[in-house]
């Protein structure tokens, strides 16, 4: 009896004692919702690298493909059928909040995952050819203001993706009015799109700065302003921010993951903490350095930077008459 | 010298042994593919694509293997020409007019080495083509806005029918099926959603991939359960090389005339290598008049063909690098595979790209050394592959097209769509409705429309500037002559060959 009663004792003793220190065990999974080598499944391997590296998990961590609807089938899968799961994080960006704004994933929406945190962004941008008239942003918005069919912009997303979506938050923020009239014109990626630019058949490219790097470095194209916060690090810091040219504009690609909404509290925290030393270490600035990936951690809670990236895509999505 | 600059750079990538193992490696089985009767380059390079996934090759590697397969197929085409007098593939043809008669002479030998050193003249001249008018045609590919691409866009619609056409009908049918599929997904100029029907696994649209390998591949499979050929082929004795010097020298003029012919004819878009090695033929044949003893097994008659599908092979390549539209068949499958390797082809991969480009373009030249190399010493041994029984060789085409798709995107749900694709495609076989155009319609399709919305979101919804720009009538005229011609010249054409065919050897 006593034995018994010792034995069980001890059970729950460990149980709560593992409750308190919460450690993944076994297979840790991270699921890239596209092909490989695109951006979500860079994210999966080269985050799955350090977190091995800095012992933050058992093993490996094992990258997943889950390519379909921009992301959709691997949040429906993490919505149904890995919904108390400790051990999955799935690889997530802008294009994952502007979807769900958008309502691209049927019946989803943000509340139904947990939001992990960010390790790094790539910025938006806003560029025109070297032999372009415009010298800055405000000459471009000044135009825009005066008719907003004057500049035609092409950008890598589809029409109310993320690469248009920039262009509209730029010229809101400057008081532009009639965004729906905006040209835009969409390609298939960055590098089709800038071909039109540097080519002369459009005024102005709307991307990411990786996008544009190999232009910038030739000499062919002219960044007006980077929608960030404060100027970027190392080779761009030359390019004006639109802040410091008066328009409020932030653009921010962001990268990070989000995992299963009823994992228990613990491995949520867990993970948390384990993205953050992960965004901290050596190891991971050198992989963003190397990368193009640029610091990036959002003002205040990630869950709420969440939840208002979403409301103010909605928004947005609706002005231009994507949304009824 | 810029571009002899490029070169160089692209040697060192092409010269690296991980490289070169592969050019290698996908000379070797693109000679085996071409040879195999009913496995032309198209479906050559689709079998192979699921491959260099599944190794996980980095993007100019992937390029190089799949660029020499196209290069091996255009070689291994004439094998059976010569022995068999059934050509590997549509543009090996007029290989077999005088080719199977030296065979049966007791030369088989010599008529597979003239072949041989034609396809590497070919080639060689076509590459060399392609390194001169590539770089130039990049740099006026940037005037290209919107409207010109519609109009090329229509162009390469336009001249489809010169690709496969037997019953232009079918072509269109073809075509319009590709246009059809391509249309699921969402619509970028729009945002919305179209023919997904809520279901999750088509929001991103029917990947090209998948319907390439399901169609040429998986349909071969079928079509051989169906025939049951088993068998295999009697060996064929191929007998001794006993080509003289002087012969090979008495064919270098023809090799010079077939291999520049091929390559204007490869780099209009749609004409492709069966137009190349058809027209280098001809031409000799006449040029040549009494002084030869065409279709009697003339060698000149062996080189001429063969130095014009092989340079014709190179040429396709000119619009598929610099424009992004393919030439031919097999240029259209590349294109789909650079696509998925996330690159653009077009005027601007010559600069952000140069390393894949370049490398490529070095792989083709390595290869064509490569493949002379391969083929003279290796012809006994290709020959005895041809008597392999398929009953060994598709299962093992089978598995790698399904092992393939799978490690693309982990997702059954495509292998299904695959094995749909290759239903599809032994119904349509079976109806006679060549593939080739449902593989450009999906590829040219959505670009199309997408350049034709551009067009107007430009010009403020006005149609005219459609026809706007001298490049751009331009463009709409050749269209116009692309249409037309196959109906005036087409049947010409095809008659003449048929006519050649059935005066040759055969009928004696």
């Amino acid at each position: 009896m006593l034995i018994k009663r010792t034995l069980s004792f001890v059970a729950a003793a460990a149980v709560s004692l593992q409750a308190l220190a919460w450690e993944p065990s076994g297979k840790v999974e991270c699921i890239a919702p596209s092909d490989p080598g695109g951006g979500w499944d860079f994210t999966c391997r080269s985050a799955g690298q350090v977190l091995q590296e800095l012992e933050l998990v058992p093993g490996s961590v094992q990258t997943i493909n889950m390519a379909g609807a921009g992301g959709g089938v691997a949040y429906a899968h993490t919505v149904s059928k890995r919904r108390s799961d400790d051990k999955l994080l799935v690889a997530a960006s802008n294009a994952t909040t502007t979807r769900l704004a958008q309502g691209q994933f049927p019946g989803m929406d943000a509340d139904m995952v947990t939001w992990v945190g960010t390790v790094g962004a790539d910025y938006g941008v806003i560029a025109v050819s070297k032999d372009s008239p415009y010298q800055s942003l405000n000459d471009l918005l000044a135009d825009m203001k005066a008719n907003p069919r004057s500049v035609k912009f092409s950008g890598a997303s589809a029409r109310g993706g993320w690469d248009h979506l920039k262009v509209l938050i730029a010229a809101k923020a400057d008081g532009v009015s009639n965004l729906p009239h905006i040209p835009y014109l969409s390609y298939n990626n960055g590098g089709e799109a800038l071909t039109q630019v540097v080519g002369g058949q459009v005024d102005a490219f709307t991307g990411d700065i990786s996008e544009v790097t190999g232009f910038l470095e030739s000499g062919d194209i002219r960044v007006l302003a980077v929608l960030a916060e404060e100027r970027l690090p190392g080779r761009f810091s030359d390019i004006p921010t639109a802040r410091e040219q008066g328009v409020d504009a932030l653009g921010a690609n962001w990268r990070g993951f989000y995992m299963p909404k009823d994992a228990s509290d613990e491995a949520k925290a867990y993970w948390r903490n384990a993205v953050a030393t992960l965004y901290d270490s050596e190891q991971w600035q050198a992989v963003m350095a190397k990368n193009g990936l640029i610091p990036f951690q959002p003002e205040g809670d990630f869950r709420a930077f969440i939840a208002r990236q979403v409301a103010d895509v909605e928004a947005l999505s609706r002005e231009i008459g994507l949304l009824k | 010298m810029e571009t002899l600059q490029f070169l160089m750079d692209g040697f060192a990538v092409a010269l690296t042994p991980y490289n070169l193992m592969f050019a290698l490696f996908g000379a070797f089985i693109g000679t085996l593919i071409g040879a195999l009767p009913g496995l032309g380059p198209a479906n050559g390079v689709a079998i192979l694509i699921p491959l260099a996934f599944t190794l996980g090759l980095p993007p100019e590697t992937a390029m190089i293997l799949l660029t020499s397969v196209y290069a091996g197929a255009m070689y291994g085409g004439r094998i059976s020409s010569i022995l068999l007098n059934i050509p590997g593939d549509e543009p090996a043809m007029m290989t077999c007019l005088d080719g199977y008669p030296m065979a049966q002479k007791g030369r088989a030998a010599d008529a597979l080495a003239i072949s041989a050193i034609a396809s590497f003249a070919g080639g060689l001249i076509g590459t060399i083509g392609l390194i001169l008018l590539a770089p130039v045609l990049a740099r006026f590919a940037l005037t290209f806005g919107p409207a010109e691409y519609f109009a090329l866009f229509l162009l390469a619609f336009a001249t489809l029918g010169g690709i496969t056409g037997k019953n232009p009908m079918k072509t269109v049918v073809a075509a319009t099926l590709g246009v059809m599929i391509s249309t699921v997904g969402i619509d970028i100029a729009t945002g919305t959603q179209r023919y997904t029907f809520g279901v999750l696994e088509l929001y991103e649209g029917i990947d090209f991939i998948l319907a390439i390998v399901g169609l040429f591949a998986i349909s071969e499979l079928l079509f051989f359960i169906e025939s049951r050929a088993g068998a295999g082929r009697k060996l064929i004795q191929v007998g001794k090389l006993s080509l003289s010097l002087k012969e090979v020298i008495a064919t270098i003029p023809t090799l010079f005339r077939g291999g520049i012919l091929g390559f204007i004819s490869g780099v209009l878009p749609g004409a492709g290598a069966s137009l190349g090695s058809f027209i280098s033929y001809t031409l000799e044949k006449q040029y040549l008049g009494k002084k030869a003893h065409f279709g009697d097994g003339d060698s000149r008659g062996v080189a001429a063909p063969e130095a014009g599908n092989n340079g014709a092979s190179s040429g396709a390549l000119v619009p598929m690098l610099t424009l992004g539209v393919p030439g031919s068949g097999t240029t259209a499958v590349l294109l789909a595979m650079l696509i998925s390797l996330n690159i653009t082809p077009g005027p601007l991969m010559f600069t952000q790209n140069a390393d894949i480009v370049w490398g490529v373009i070095a792989a083709l030249l390595i290869g064509n050394v490569l493949l002379l190399v391969l083929n003279i010493p290796l012809v006994g041994f290709f020959v005895k592959l041809l008597s392999v029984p398929p009953m060994y060789l598709l299962p093992v085409v089978t598995m790698v097209a399904f092992v393939g798709i799978y490690s693309i995107s982990h997702s059954t749900f495509d292998l299904y769509f695959m094995i749909a694709f290759g239903v599809a495609g032994y119904v349509l076989r079976k109806l006679d409705i060549p593939l080739v155009p449902i593989i450009l319609g999906m590829l040219l399709g959505p670009e199309m429309e997408k350049n034709l919305g551009h067009a107007l979101v430009l010009s403020d919804g006005d149609w005219s500037t459609l026809w706007g720009s001298p490049l751009a009538i331009g463009l709409w005229a050749f269209a116009a002559l692309g249409l037309a011609l196959p109906y005036i010249v087409g049947p010409l054409l095809r008659r003449r060959m048929k006519v050649a065919i059935t005066e040759g050897p055969e009928s004696d």
